[in-house]
């Protein structure tokens, strides 16, 4: 068996499936969830602390379980500029001890779809400022290489709108995106189904992000479980080399001594 | 003219003088775990908290991790 380790900014993965940790029917089932896809890497957001002061920290409870098996990946979820999403790496920075940090800067409430600009800008400042830049993109190969340019550490394009389930849209595009990259690709949004998260890998992807599809699924522990099998097959399927497609049909059985030939 | 300033986008009086009083209050000491602060703008490491006065209109944001995708 050949290890396959997945590096990213210098860090070694075992497991190719990061997981968020939002919508969950309450903790435990998201802590479960985590153990059964065999995630390395959560994500969080930030936010203010609620009225009635500080509660249990998230992050306390993830090292309470896992450890230092599952590291953190704390988001800029809800930013719309890049002023606020620096802001809130920082702060995320200052409150977690990590320099990771999964950009997203978005240009649209309703469709949570990424802003270039705001998140080229915002890349560039984090770069500078010592941050590993992972940013939540667009699935446009001129936008992925202009954040690998900056100095992203890894590109993460959507295969559709946040929380939509809708599958890998363009996959033409994400394959495309994944052939150029010189950082790993990382699907990120709008997987559904284990289908979705195979065919991720199958593409070219290093890794796949997902939340809605384990969190809002009606068994989320099978479903992690599912994500962390189909993560896997579809790696295998891509280091296997896939046989090529065809136009017409190939027979697979011997066409000499065929009966009353 | 009362002094305010605004904590987390809410207006209050202004009834700590330095950013570790106020935090205190809310018990969130300096070596409190996954909590960050920032002042007008500015992240305000928690070494700092005790040096760093607040002022009538300041804005300070508390923010702590939570579940996110």
């Amino acid at each position: 068996m050949h290890t396959d380790t997945l590096t990213i900014a210098g860090r070694g993965f075992g497991s190719r499936l990061f997981l968020g940790t939002a919508g969950y029917p309450n903790q435990q089932v998201m802590l479960d969830a985590m153990e059964a896809s065999g995630s390395e890497l959560a994500t969080v957001a930030i936010r203010r602390i609620s009225l009635d002061g500080y509660s249990e920290s998230l992050t306390d409870v993830l090292a309470g379980r896992f450890g230092g098996k599952v590291g953190l990946l704390p988001n800029t979820a809800g930013c719309l500029t890049a002023k606020e999403a620096v802001l809130t790496a920082q702060l995320a920075r200052e409150a977690l001890g990590v320099d990771w940090i999964k950009l997203e800067v978005i240009g649209d409430r309703e469709l949570l779809y990424p802003d270039v600009e705001e998140l080229l800008r915002a890349t560039e400042e984090l770069v500078a400022d010592g941050f590993t830049v992972l940013p939540y993109c667009n699935d446009d190969p001129v936008t992925c290489r202009k954040l690998a340019d900056l100095g992203a550490a890894a590109v993460m394009p959507l295969g559709a709108f946040i929380g939509s389930g809708l599958g890998i849209r363009n996959p033409h595009a994400i394959e495309t995106i994944c052939a150029r990259s010189p950082v790993p690709v990382v699907l990120d949004a709008g997987i559904g189904t284990a289908s979705d998260a195979a065919l991720a890998m199958e593409l070219g992807c290093a890794a796949v992000l997902l939340n809605t599809a384990v969190s809002k699924a009606r068994d989320p522990v099978r479903m992690a479980a599912a994500m962390r099998d189909a993560v896997s097959a579809g790696r295998s399927a891509r280091l296997a080399g896939r046989m090529p497609k065809r136009a017409f049909a190939e027979p697979s059985s011997p066409q000499l001594g065929l009966i009353g030939s | 003219m009362s002094s305010t300033i605004r904590v987390n986008g809410r207006e209050e009086a202004l009834a700590a003088d330095t950013v570790a009083a106020l935090l205190a209050a809310r018990d969130i000491l300096p070596g409190t775990r996954g909590v960050a602060v920032a002042l007008n703008g500015a992240v305000v490491p928690a070494r700092r908290w005790e040096e760093t006065p607040l002022t009538p209109g300041d804005a300070l944001e508390i923010i702590r991790p939570v579940q996110g995708g």
